[in-house]
């Protein structure tokens, strides 16, 4: 029977191509005997084999990471072979810092990126380099933490209560760093906290951790780009291999950032994790996969083709009740992708989470790849970062709804993912039921926040409004105060 | 006065033979053999392998003593300190501690230099592997009717140690060609003419010490906007060359004016008396007159502009060995340090090669001035 793979191939012709396949991949490599050495690079003849849809605009790629535990669903593509599946031939390369990254994506030395939430929807509103950028994949949810140095944690831990077994009670609030805070101001030292980026999710999930405890983070101006106006904590950007080092150093007191940086604070004693962001916001998104908008107009086939090897990637990591962590941790550990000890990164990818040294608790979904529709990109976590950005500052006046969800949907691109995960249902290698087919791009309210505020994205302004610290309705900040 | 000839000795000079007491016929063919050694000599010299000399010099039968003495000046203390410094770096290392680990001593560098080259290798196994892939999914098209779709493709893997190497190899030399394509001319035209020399020199002295990482962001935004996105020369590429051109066109552009400008009275006159043109000026007086300076010059460019590529590539992500070094401490793992001191290491040695290199071409130069 000749096989001519098709997309449209039902189930049942989809084995026997793989099987086709298979045969011509062991005859390739059997003869040269180098191949099959290394294992990391064959491709799985387990699953069914695809040729390359056809129509791909551009092949040859150049994507861009920081070296984040988070990249793992590019790392996990590129060396399964989900790209090669769909023709797509890849070069991964870390970028110095997010800047250095979000510019290069913008002048087109890179053709997509991982990225922080709020970079795509920055630069649209044009905080920042202005350029539209667009997302059609959510890469994780989940995954950062919030660490202090040792000698903040010994003056907070009088404030936290303490468990049956005598352990720090989680999640530990901020209510516990505030008389630290306000110890350091009666004594004149500035209380400086790190962060990564101006529109990162670490700012954000920092600044609602501190505000819920009634501490000030401070607030941006149209002038003031250090978001320290009126602030009890200063925070500033650090890039994350030098915040293990600075917060030794005094430089500061704490910060907040992915992973392996928290684990590899206590692994090398210089710092404590006091909480993850799972227990600020469960489930909260966290990087996207990002691209231009020209770039996604001009080659349409290939951002699909680009979509479904990223799900693929996903849900690999996520399989089987994380069954494949281990080997996602080994994967990181080369030096190509993230390169830190691949002690420090299981330690927060197996399944657990190190706070005090010694401390070791179960969070399953610290980082969540695949599972509650973690890539599905949806309108209300832009609109999320979009009201953290009023609430802050950045976002100088206020808009009615109707802007925070039309902003969503110029960066936001859920029809691409479902176009691309309707193709994967259609080659057998996806689940229909995996896929949030009929949402309207809003998630359900939740209250699953450490304040117990609920969160609706259709009432962006409303929510603003419900924040205890933070810009309401009608308020700018000039002149170093708020003005109503 | 036979010892301070002794310890004068020089390329030119070679040990005193022997030869005041009449000797046999085989002096003559020993004389021989010490010419030609002291004739090597001049390039063993300028190949940092001077201390060959006194080892062919004993081989060749010549005294011990006065050779046994210039081999242990040329290569018993170097190497001794060295050993030194090891033992040193090997005792004083694990004393400082940082939130990396201790710092690494020799043995733990030269550890991670195999495993660096161990990668190398591993990383040829598997472009082949892709290679092999990429075939078979070309036949596969092939046979699907999809043929014009098959593209050359070169490996996506990580650059190995030796790639990054060479992309920076190729950076500073590019940088450093254009650097002495603009220095040179202005060097020359400036060390011609007085008027033009003080136009020039108020510039140069500001812009001459301004360090990499402060022209870097206007270099990147300028390439971003003139040179296409899809052009062959990655934009990368371009930043640290050019990085590298402003900052090491400056001892070339000095050292060429100075050169020019001091060119023998006579030299000058004698143009002047046969009228000579501007070119037959600039070709045969000028140019072999101010050479030695202008060598002096590149050989000083070159070395800077190896240390500004380091810092550039770091910042402009050029694959080479600055984006290593940064690439590894943004790893943060146990291994790092030692792999950035390899990195090091690899700079420093090659940075001594390179020195090498213009210094044999300037010795060149410079002897067939001396004519």
């Amino acid at each position: 029977m000749s096989v001519h793979p098709t997309f449209n191939s039902s189930t049942r012709q989809v084995p026997l191509a793989s099987l086709f396949a298979s045969a011509l991949i062991l005859a390739a490599c059997g003869p040269s005997g180098s191949a099959p050495a290394d294992p990391s690079s064959i491709q799985e003849a387990s699953g069914p084999v695809i040729l390359p849809m056809e129509g791909l605009e551009k092949t040859d790629l150049k994507f861009g990471f920081i070296k984040l535990t988070d990249m793992a669903p590019l790392a996990i593509a590129y060396e399964k072979g989900y790209f090669e599946d769909e023709g797509l031939y890849v070069t991964l390369e870390p970028q110095a810092n997010w800047k250095v990254l979000l510019d290069r994506v913008i002048d087109g030395e890179l053709d997509g990126a991982h990225m922080l939430a709020g970079q795509p929807l920055a630069s649209t509103i044009g905080y920042g380099t202005a350029a539209n950028i667009v997302t059609p994949f959510s890469m994780d949810l989940n995954g950062n933490g919030i660490t202090v140095s040792n000698d903040v944690w010994d003056q907070m831990k009088e404030h936290i209560p303490v468990d049956a077994e005598g352990k720090p009670e989680h999640p530990i609030r901020a209510e516990a760093l505030k008389p630290v805070i306000d110890q350091y101001k009666s004594e004149g030292k500035p209380f400086n906290m790190g962060m990564v980026f101006p529109v990162s999710t670490h700012n954000y999930e920092l600044r609602y951790w501190l505000a819920s405890g009634g501490i000030n983070p401070g607030y941006y101006s149209p002038d003031n780009v250090q978001g320290t106006i009126q602030a009890d904590a200063l925070l500033s950007v650090t890039p994350p291999p030098q915040m293990p080092a600075t917060l030794e150093a005094g430089t500061i007191y704490g910060y907040c950032v992915g992973e392996p940086w928290n684990q590899q604070a206590v692994a090398k004693g210089v710092g404590v994790p006091v909480i993850t962001d799972y227990e600020i916001w469960k489930n909260n998104p966290e990087k996207v996969f990002g691209l231009t908008e020209a770039f996604v107009t001009e080659h349409p086939n290939t951002t699909k083709a680009i979509t479904r090897a990223l799900i693929r990637a996903a849900m690999w990591l996520d399989e089987d009740d994380n069954a494949n962590r281990a080997e996602a941790v080994e994967i990181l550990s080369r030096s190509e992708y993230v390169g830190a000890d691949a002690k420090v990164i299981a330690a927060s990818m197996t399944g657990t989470f190190e706070y005090e040294k010694g401390d070791v608790r179960s969070v399953p979904d610290f980082n969540v790849f695949f599972r509650y529709n973690a890539t599905y990109p949806y309108y209300s976590d832009a609109v999320w970062y979009l009201t953290q950005m009023r609430r802050w500052g950045q976002i100088s006046e206020t808009h009615a709804d109707a802007w925070y969800d039309e902003t969503a949907r110029q960066v936001y691109r859920p029809d691409i993912y479902l176009a691309a995960a309707r193709s994967l249902v259609d080659d057998g290698i996806a689940e229909e039921a995996d896929f949030p087919w009929d949402t309207d791009g809003y998630r359900e309210p939740t209250s699953e926040f450490i304040d117990g505020l609920t969160y609706d994205g259709r009432s962006p302004n409303a929510y603003i409004d419900s924040l205890p610290i933070g810009l309401k309705d009608g308020q700018t900040v000039s002149d170093q105060a708020i003005q109503n | 006065m036979g010892s301070i000839a002794a310890k004068r000795i020089e390329p030119k000079a070679g040990p005193v033979p022997e030869a005041a007491s009449p000797e046999p016929a085989g002096t003559a063919s020993k004389e021989r053999v010490f010419f030609a050694i002291n004739k090597a000599s001049k390039y063993l010299d300028v190949l940092a392998l001077s201390w060959v000399t006194p080892i062919l010099m004993m081989a060749a039968g010549d005294s011990l003593s006065g050779n046994l003495k210039l081999l242990w000046q040329r290569l018993g203390i170097p190497v001794i300190s060295i050993l030194m410094f090891l033992v040193l770096w090997a005792g004083l290392a694990p004393q400082v501690k940082t939130s990396l680990g201790a710092i690494p001593g020799p043995a733990a560098v030269a550890e991670q230099a195999i495993v660096l080259h161990k990668d190398n290798v591993a990383e040829q196994a598997k472009a082949q592997a892709f290679y092999a892939r990429l075939d078979e999914v070309n036949a596969r098209l092939k046979a699907a009717g999809r043929g014009d779709e098959i593209v050359k493709r070169s490996y996506t893997g990580k650059p190995t140690y030796y790639q990054q190497i060479w992309t920076s190899l190729k950076t500073v030399f590019f940088g450093f060609f254009l650097a002495t394509l603009v220095a040179a001319p202005l060097g020359i035209v400036m060390g011609m003419s007085p008027a033009m020399n003080a136009a020039f020199n108020p510039l140069i002295q500001i812009f001459k010490p301004v360090s990499p990482l402060a022209w870097l962001p206007i270099v990147t935004m300028i390439v971003s906007a003139t040179v296409a996105s899809d052009s062959s020369i990655p934009k990368s590429f371009l930043t640290s060359a050019i990085t590298v051109t402003l900052c090491s066109l400056w001892p070339t552009l000095i050292n060429t004016a100075l050169g020019v400008s001091s060119i023998d009275r006579d030299l000058v006159n004698v143009g002047k008396v046969l009228k000579l043109g501007w070119y037959t000026k600039v070709t045969k007086l000028v140019l072999p007159s101010a050479l030695p300076l202008i060598f002096t010059g590149m050989r000083l460019s070159l070395g800077v502009g190896w240390m500004v590529l380091i810092a550039a590539e770091m910042l402009a992500q050029n694959p080479g060995l600055g984006k290593f070094v940064w690439d590894e401490f943004q790893n943060g793992s146990s291994q790092s340090l030692a792999r950035i001191i390899v990195a090091v290491l690899t700079i420093g040695v090659i940075g001594f090669l390179l020195d090498r290199v213009m210094y044999a071409l300037q010795s060149m130069f410079t002897y067939s001035a001396n004519r």
